[in-house]
């Protein structure tokens, strides 16, 4: 009761001299306006780099199969092939902190169509949902294949765009037929262009077909032939440069066993295998629990006991997310500076002009002590004329820094984000800078001498 | 009892090193329903005198008691709720706040009352008081809309609002013309003779002697008279003078005052 009487006193004082309400309002409106227009376009710019940056690969994983070591003869990343595709369904189906995942078989050979041919850097068997994870997700022309392909091993693909230039040299390639190793591909697709990767490498030499395809019609191995725990398992096109000389036939570097042997030396049987899983998290934040949570998942699926080593690797784009986190981190900083120093302004500002309305208002005060206000009635309607001040003041700099925010996205085109938590702080932050800085006016007016205060001219 | 008991009061200024004695040793008692003029020279340290009259001012030493309570002793706190309360104070230059209603202005002291006032009430006191002062018509009126004498008139109003049992006036009349001073002396004799208000004011006009029931010289921070006016120019002060008597009786007489 007593506050409200006092809240209604201090908006009839300032509604006496609404010039001076204006000005003393207007250090704190072009503060918080700073403040919500910078929030604003900061996060936008902020959030467009992570964007930027995620796009390049920084949210995605690797899971690569481990390496074996021989009797100390170690085969290098690869040289076992422990993935599944049912490792990938897995990860998807138990891991929270992963958006989506896809089996990649990899395969290098010939790209032929009439008399011209290439050989891609990539030759991907996948699901659709790469380019998902990709952040790839614009198609220059047709569409991508579907799951449904990858069930039939559909011989459907989808080209890069460097494919395109060096194959059909102006055509549009939608409903023709390549050959992958005498295999024909329908082109059902044209990606959009990628450019080159961190590396250099060029991302638009690229044949993406389903996973199935590429695995038992180009890479060789067959659904017959899913024993994959001796060398042959290994004799994936890529490698064998002596395949370039025979196309269509397999080089055996050992002798075939006979019957009687495959029955002696009894192979276990696994189930086929995939090159790598691409995998990308929910988000930057979650990589490391995507991680933990495949590490732990792949672990129990792959019966390795505790104490002994994985027999995957799980890569991450460590030095992106580096970049991805300081550009952030250096964002944020370089937005609480200038929210600061605008706040700090506008709280000098406030306190000027309350100090200036202090003295021109000291008989006023001198009159209301005379007709019995003690110390502390002045001191808080003081007070709370500054918290009115600096609420309205905020609540205008919110519009008015919205508005401004708003007008720059409009008229520049750029990305802005509205952040909630930037107008409560705004107008938390106001409140307690018209506390702060409305206490030491409000102070020096309630220890005036009512007999000295009514006489001043 | 009396109103206003003042015992010896001293009131000795500092500035710097140098002590500036104002009052020397004022003994004055002041009976209910008095209405008092107080005269003297400028610096005579009259205005001193209403200021610790009027609990803003404590004396250096002395006794100063107001219906019984000692006063020269209580904290800044306690003197603004006795300011609140019991006292109406009427400055010269009026002092009302600029762009703010008539009826705003007399209602602003209730803003520091203890018994929260509902807003109606509190409205229907202050439109009460300003038809006491002939101002009913002007309720709305902001003080740059006003003629001095009606803005003085909003003063004592507003010195009213919480029916004080003193009311106060600085040289009242001191920024007006002669006409207007009449009037606003009328309002304070009315309210004197009607409410039973105890009045103390301070002027130069020696006219006043046509309204007060007794004059009080003052010079160089003493009494040097106090005198009571044989005759009012409007009518019966006989019941006053025969409260004044006892008063004057006991404490001063026309030579008394000066010690």
């Amino acid at each position: 009761m007593k506050v409200y009487r006092t809240v209604r006193t201090a908006l009839r004082a300032l509604r006496r001299n609404p010039m001076r309400a204006a000005l003393t309002m207007l250090g704190i409106v072009i503060g918080v306006a700073a403040v919500i227009a910078m929030m604003e376009i900061g996060n936008g710019s902020s959030a467009a780099i992570q964007n930027t940056i995620a796009s390049m690969g920084a949210g995605s994983l690797m899971v690569m199969p481990g390496t074996a070591a021989i009797g100390g003869v170690s085969s290098g990343a690869g040289g076992v092939r422990t993935l599944t595709p049912q490792d990938c369904e897995a990860i998807l189906r138990e891991c929270s902190a992963v958006r989506s995942a896809a089996p990649v078989v990899q395969a290098r050979t010939q790209v032929v169509y009439a008399n011209r041919n290439w050989v891609p850097f990539f030759i991907y068997g996948t699901t659709p949902v790469y380019l998902d994870i990709r952040d790839w997700n614009t198609l220059a022309e047709g569409e991508m294949f579907t799951d449904r392909d990858i069930r039939n091993a559909n011989k459907v693909c989808v080209l890069g765009q460097t494919l395109v230039r060096e194959l059909f040299q102006g055509e549009s390639p939608i409903g023709r037929e390549v050959r992958v190793k005498n295999v024909s591909f329908r082109v059902v697709g044209v990606l959009g262009s990628k450019g080159a990767n961190m590396m250099g490498m060029d991302q638009d030499d690229i044949l993406l077909a389903p996973w199935t395809t590429i695995k038992y019609r180009v890479a060789g191995s067959s659904l017959t032939n899913v024993n994959q725990s001796s060398a042959s398992s290994s004799t994936s096109s890529s490698v064998n440069s002596l395949s370039q000389l025979y196309p269509s036939s397999q080089l055996n570097l050992y002798p075939i066993p006979s019957a009687t042997q495959a029955a002696d030396t009894p192979q276990p049987v696994r189930f086929t295998n995939v090159d790598t899983i691409m995998v990308a998290a929910q988000s930057t934040s979650e990589i490391p629990l995507a991680i933990q949570q495949m590490t732990e998942l792949l672990r129990e699926r792959h019966r390795i006991h505790a104490g002994e080593p994985d027999d995957f690797n799980i890569r991450n784009m460590a030095e992106m997310i580096k970049a991805l986190t300081s550009a952030t981190a250096l964002m944020t900083k370089l937005l609480l500076c200038v929210a600061l120093i605008s706040l700090v302004v506008g709280g000098v500002g406030i306190m000027n002009i309350m100090l200036v309305s202090v003295t021109e208002r000291t008989r006023e005060i001198g009159l209301r002590m005379a007709v019995g206000a003690r110390a502390r009635d002045i001191l808080r309607q003081f007070l709370i004329e500054a918290v009115v001040l600096c609420l309205a003041g905020g609540a205008l700099g919110i519009l008015l820094g919205h508005g401004g925010s708003y007008l720059v996205r409009v008229i520049l085109h750029w990305p802005i984000e509205t952040s909630l938590a930037a107008i409560i702080a705004a107008v938390l932050v106001s409140a307690s800078v018209g506390i702060i800085f409305g206490y030491y006016p409000a102070w020096k007016a309630s220890r005036l001498d009512p007999i000295e205060a009514l006489r001043y001219e | 009892m009396q109103m206003i008991e003042l015992h010896s009061i001293y009131k000795t200024y500092h500035i710097g090193d140098l002590a500036v004695p104002v009052l020397k040793g004022i003994s004055l008692v002041v009976a209910r329903r008095e209405f008092v003029a107080v005269m003297g020279a400028s610096g005579s340290g009259k205005s001193t005198l209403m200021n610790i009259l009027g609990c803003l001012d404590r004396p250096s030493s002395g006794e100063y008691r107001l219906d019984g309570q000692e006063l020269s002793r209580l904290s800044a706190d306690e003197r603004a709720l006795v300011r609140n309360h019991r006292i109406g104070f009427v400055f010269q230059n009026f002092n009302l706040l600029s762009r703010t209603s008539a009826l705003d202005n007399v209602i602003m002291p209730l803003t520091y009352t203890a018994e929260n006032l509902p807003d109606r009430e509190a409205r229907q006191r202050a439109v009460e008081m300003l038809h006491r002062v002939g101002l009913g018509d002007r309720l709305n009126h902001e003080p740059s809309q006003l003629s001095g004498g009606e803005q003085q008139r909003v003063a004592i109003a507003r010195a009213l609002i919480n029916r004080p049992s003193i009311l106060l006036a600085d040289e009242p009349t001191g920024n007006l013309d002669s006409h207007t001073s009449e009037e606003v002396l009328e309002i304070f004799q009315q309210l004197n003779e009607k409410q039973g208000i105890t009045v103390i004011l301070v002027t130069h006009d020696t006219g006043i002697a046509r309204h007060a029931g007794r004059i009080i010289h003052i010079r160089d921070g003493v009494i040097e008279n106090d005198g009571f006016v044989a005759q009012r120019m409007h009518g019966s002060s006989q019941p006053e003078r025969e409260h004044n008597s006892d008063s004057s009786g006991t404490q001063e007489s026309e030579t008394g005052g000066v010690r």
